[in-house]
Formats: structure tokens, sequence, C-alpha cells
């Protein structure tokens, strides 16, 4: 039994947040976000703050290098001082790419107060703002990791096959610059982490531990911002898949935006490139979010969290949970009028 | 004279022995502390020794032997709980209730080795087929027979180097000097014991500064067909066989590599012990890298301190190998005579009549 992960507590407090969303999940899983707002203002009665003020961190800019740290610092200072005027003190980010780098930008300022005041300098001079420096920095996975037993007390369904009883294998992948950098700062550190293993095990399903388990899905800004590059992104996801699927995972969940992406778009484009399709039936292995698995465990429907937006479908997995879904409704809107349906791939059809 | 005087010796591992043995020699009285029952340190886990396979328990016992003296008194079991200066005495302090005088203080307290489980990356304490050096030497101590968790007989083990040593991110950055000369030694050992068996080290550099030991690398590999890799692995996971998977960059090929091995051994480096530490806080003795004790100057007064009549000696100092712990041990004993004002008989001047003279008539 691996305990390594107790070794690595974070304090995460338990209401009252100032909430930051990512610039590309909207896009890439577009219910998550709401799914995350509904599960902590709704279901656990919990006060966070979604600020239209708020902007990007600039993450991606700053680690391909064309965003300036100076920038990225005031740009974050600004998010705090949004977030002071509202008055919060803790702060969650949507995103492991932004929850890295306010991480690493703090951790400059403990180190550096010149640097600090650097950064209150240039805010001052554009915005005439002042900020104070969040007593609690936690992810939002974190927070939902936070709450697992509490949801699953809500629980409607469990990482359970219906028909069967067995817990489901779910392969858990954790984004790098959630604990890799500041490997306190994740639930479990890096090697070992439990931020999303915890809600697996919580919620009835159990985690599969595969070789090339923390291996990096291959997001990294500068592989795959380069057209020419792109090639090791797909051989990184490869590698992940190539390494589960001897170990038939019921679906994978991710708790970065870019990991949840490629795990799942990348499947196709293996598909289309070499003929290799991976899962039960060759029908591909489905990747949620986390605030996707939180949902189902919670009875939200899947279509009503964006899981229609999937490159690989959801619906055996769905069935497998015993969640009632209507295929027909699949790509209605919330008025019931058509987002129209994409095109059927060569592979992976549901 | 000597007799009068009084040395304490904190730490009774080869250093520390040894220091008793050669003080003893020349008649000074000798008080030997250690936290453990018996005499013997980190040597007393030890089978065999680099480069010539030598056994430890002879080492120990004929070091032993030397110490059976009146002049020395060893106390086993206790722990320094203040150490107190006035002009003319050191007095100590122990855990049993003891006070004992001393006018000097001989500092030996070791090195322990580093917890593999930080290299969390590696997974031991996790995985039951990941050991580490130690553990292996115990093995082979105790003539057990090597064997995975599930009994099978390795096909293939790795001996990973630098566990703990020459590593920023777990705070050492310096080198432990023996490990690699124990991966050799124990490399070849496997090799004695599994003839079949496909032994494979992992190596940043192999430094083989000792005598003997380029010689033993050598005939590691052309005798015993033990194939070195240089470039550390980066993680080692478990596969669905059982099996651990190993990654590593081969830094000669320029290649990743990957391979499945039934055994996976840490050659664990040195770190200062936790007497090392105690001693250093209550002395406020300098530290140098690591932690270990900073002796005063570094070539020419290598053994005293920054605290008149305190004494180091051994690995308490830094990483050392066995050979160069006695010889520094031999060399702190001089030092604490010289301070103690024992005076080394001055060459006899010789006379003319005795003089021999070479003459070419």
């Amino acid at each position: 039994m691996n305990n390594n992960w107790k070794n690595y507590q974070k304090d995460i407090s338990n209401d009252h947040y100032y909430y930051a969303r990512s610039c590309i999940r909207q896009n890439f899983f577009p219910g998550s976000e709401t799914a995350f707002l509904n599960i902590l203002q709704k279901d656990l009665q919990r006060d966070i703050f979604d600020d239209p003020k708020h902007t990007t961190c600039t993450g991606i800019g700053y680690h391909s290098d064309i965003v300036p740290f100076e920038t990225t610092m005031t740009v974050i200072a600004r998010q705090f001082a949004l977030m002071t005027e509202a008055g919060y003190s803790n702060f969650v980010p949507s995103c492991v790419t932004s929850f890295g780098l306010y991480s690493e930008i703090l951790e400059t300022w403990e180190h550096h107060p010149e640097i600090e005041a650097q950064a209150r300098d240039y805010l001052w001079k554009a915005t005439r703002r002042e900020f104070k420096i969040p007593e609690n920095l936690v992810h939002t996975s974190d927070l939902i990791f936070h709450f697992r037993e509490e949801i699953a007390r809500k629980a409607k369904f469990r990482l359970v096959n219906a028909e069967t009883g067995r817990p489901l294998q779910v392969v858990e992948h954790i984004g790098c610059h959630y604990a890799k950098i500041f490997p306190s700062r994740g639930v479990g550190g890096a090697e070992f982490p439990y931020v999303l293993a915890g809600m697996i095990e919580s919620w009835g399903g159990e985690v599969v531990d595969y070789p090339e388990r923390r291996h990096c899905c291959g997001f990294g800004f500068r592989q795959y911002l380069v057209m020419a590059n792109r090639g090791y992104p797909v051989a990184n996801s490869r590698k992940k898949l190539e390494s589960m699927q001897p170990y038939q995972p019921d679906f994978i969940v991710t708790n970065c935006p870019g990991c949840s992406m490629f795990l799942d778009r990348w499947q196709y484009v293996i598909a289309e490139q070499e003929g290799v399709t991976y899962g039960e039936k060759g029908m591909g292995i489905p990747v949620l979010t986390y605030e996707e698995m939180a949902g189902l465990v919670l009875g939200y429907q899947p279509w009503d969290l964006g899981m229609q937006t999937h490159q690989v479908a959801v619906e055996p997995l769905l069935r497998k949970m015993g969640i009632p879904f209507r295929e027909e409704e699949k790509y209605l809107d919330r008025n019931g009028k058509s987002i129209s349906c994409p095109e059927k791939p060569s592979f992976l059809i549901a | 004279m000597n007799q009068s005087k009084q040395v304490v010796i904190i730490g009774a591992g080869p250093a520390g022995m040894e220091v008793a043995a050669v003080l003893s020699d020349h008649r000074y009285r000798v008080t030997l502390l250690d936290k453990e029952l018996q005499m013997g340190g980190k040597l007393n886990q030890w089978a065999h020794l680099f480069p010539d396979f030598s056994d430890a328990d002879e080492l120990r016992h004929a070091m032993l032997q030397r110490l059976n003296k009146p002049e020395i008194h060893f106390v086993p079991q206790v722990t320094v709980e203040q150490i107190s200066f006035s002009s003319e005495k050191i007095r100590v302090q122990l855990s049993d209730g003891q006070l004992v005088n001393a006018d000097a203080l001989m500092v030996t307290t070791g090195f322990q080795v580093f917890n593999a489980a930080r290299k969390e990356e590696y997974g031991y304490g996790l995985y039951q087929n990941v050991i580490t050096s130690a553990e292996l030497e115990t093995l082979f101590r105790e003539s057990r027979t090597i064997r995975t968790s599930n009994g099978r007989k390795p096909g293939r083990i790795a001996l990973v180097h630098c566990i703990g040593s020459r590593d920023e991110k777990c705070g050492n950055t310096y080198c432990s000097r023996v490990c690699c000369i124990t991966a050799v030694k124990q490399a070849i050992e496997i090799k004695k014991r599994l003839p079949q068996s496909e032994v494979f080290c992992f190596y940043i550099d192999m430094r083989m500064f000792g005598h003997g030991f380029e010689e033993l690398y050598r005939e590691a590999q052309e005798k015993w067909n033990i194939t070195f890799i240089r470039g550390r692995v980066s993680e080692a996971a478990r596969n669905q066989d059982g099996l651990l998977q190993i990654k590593a960059e081969d830094t000669l090929t320029g290649r990743p590599l990957k391979m499945n091995t039934d055994l996976m051994v840490l050659m664990v480096g040195m770190e200062p012990s936790d007497g090392t530490r105690q001693m250093q806080w209550m002395l406020n003795l300098k530290q140098t890298f690591g932690g270990f004790i900073q002796s005063e100057t570094g070539l020419l007064n290598g053994n005293a301190t920054n605290h008149a009549g305190v004494f180091v000696a051994g690995s308490c100092k830094g990483p050392m190998s066995l050979s160069d712990t006695l010889t520094d041990a031999r060399s702190a004993a001089l030092e604490v005579m010289k301070y103690l004002g024992h005076s080394i008989p001055e060459r006899q001047q010789a006379s003319a009549e005795n003089e021999i003279s070479f003459d070419n008539r």
C-alpha cells in the first residue's frame, strides 16, 4: 500500500474563495468550470466568487517566452487585487498551469521581497490598485478532493460497474504544473499525487498503477505550440496509452486542461495515423475532467457537463455506470436547439 | 606521565576505535562512548570490504583485540547530554548520569546512510524489489540467497549509483566517494552468487580513486561481464508482471533507455549522522558541505576544530572510505598527543663516532 502521499498535506480552506477561470478550458471541456461552480455553490453550499473582471494569468504566453516575467507578475498582482477588493483571501484557479504560475510567483516574492515591491509598484502605476497575498492558494481539484467525502455522501452514482458491481479501473493523470514544480503544494507531492486518486477511491473506483503513470502527456507549451514539434506531444500521449492499455482502464481522469485535451484528442490522431485504437473494442478510453467525474457521481446529466464535445465517446462509460441519458439530446443546447453534429471520424465511431 | 591525561572519544566506530588504539599505545587513558551495545559502528553491518573482498568481521576482531587494554574504558549505550569547559577540564555529562572528565575530546560520530525513500521516483519502500546497497550487504552478511519478493531468482539486476549524492534535488551536492567502488564490489558478488544473471550499473562518473579500485572496475567488466551504463535512472515503476520498469538516458549513446529488471539496488550515499549533527550544535562546531564537521584548517591541522581541545576524525568530517578513516584517525591521535603536550622523542644526535661513513676509498 502506497502511503507516501500522506507525507504531503496542504491546507485547504473550507469556504470563501475567489475563483479564477482557465483561458482554454471553456473551449476544450466547456461544461467543467460551470459544473465546478454548481457543485461548490449549489450542492455543497460554499461561497465561490466568479468575478467577470479577472483575466488570463498569461501562463501560455509566459511559458512560451512571449510575455516577460514582470508583465506576468503585474497581471497576477491585479488578480490578487481583485480578490482583495472583493473581500476574499482564498484564491482558487481552475487551470493547473495558472496554479503553478501563482505558486511560482508567491515563492519568488517570499524569497525576494524586492521583486514583490517592484510588482506592487508596477500594479499601482498601471491600475492604482493594491493587493494582499492570498492566505490560501489551492487548485480547483484540491477543493473537490477536500470535499470528496461530502460528495460521496450525496452520490447518485458510484464509480462501479452497475451490472457486475466491479469497481471501475481508473487511470488518473496529474498535470505537471500541479506538483512537479513545488511538490509540497500538491496533495500527495509530485511522485505519488493523491488529489485525483483520493476522489476515485472515495467514489468507489480503483486507481490503475501503470508504469508510465507519472509520464507527461506531452502538452508542454514549447512542444505543441510549434507545429513542427507536435509529433513529440503525440508520442508522449501514445507512450502513456500503450502503457495503460493492458490494465483495461474504464476511463482516464485528469486535473489539467492540456492533459485532458491531449489524452482525448490524440487518441483520434493516433487512430488516423497508425490505425491503432485503445480501450474496449477499440472504441477509445474516455477522458474526463475531475469536475465531469464529480458531476456524474452527483447525478448531473452528461450533456449538461459538456461531454458531447469529447473526442472519445463517453456513452459506453455512462452505460457501464448505469447513468441514464438521451442519445437524441446529445447535440442540443439548453434551449433544445441543435448545436450541429460533428462529422463521424473513420475511427472511434460510437 | 601520560596516564594522568584522559581523552574522551564520542563514537566507537572504526575512527573512534583507531584513535583509542593509538592513544592507548602511548599510555593515555581513553573513555570510548557509543550509543550502541557493541563497538564497530557501520563495520558491524558489512560482510566484505572493497577492493579485496576481505572479511569485515576479521578486521573488526583485530581492531577489538587492540582495544583490550586497561587504559581503555568502553561505555556502551550512552549519549552525550552536555559538555562543559573550564580552564582545566572538559566535563562530559552522559545520558546514564555519569560525568566523565577529559583533557581532550575526540568526535568520531560518523555518518548515516541516505534514506532512499527521499528519492521517491525510485519507489523505495513502495516496491519490494527495490533495496539499498546496505540491505544487500546485510543479505551477503547473513549468507542469504538473492531472491525477488516472490521468491524467484532474479535474472536481471540494476545497481543505481549516486542515490542521495551529487544531487541538488535532495540537497546533497557532494560525492559520497565509496558508492562507486561498493557498486563494483557488490555487482561482482552478485555475479559470483548468480552467474547467469545480467547485472547493470547506472553511473554518473566512475570515481575509482583508491588503490586497486580501477583494477577491480576493469575486472568487473572483463571477467564478470557487468555492464556499466553512463546515465542516471530517472524513475522506476512496477509493470503488470511485477517487474520493475526503469527509465534512464544512456549519455554515451545519447539515447533514452527503458528496461525491465527484477531487482534494483540503490547505492545510498553518506550523510552526517544524528550524533554528528548533535555534536555540531552542542559544541558550536563549524560546518562544511552537506552538514559535516569542518576541521580547523584543511591540510596542516586537519583534525582540530574551532573549539580548543576538541578534535574530529573519520566520516563525521565528510564521506570517507574505511582506509581513509583509519588513516585520518591515526593522524587525529597524533594531534591530540601534540595538544596534550606529549613529547615525541627527538631524533638522537648521532655522534661522530657512530656515524657510518660511506667512502669510496
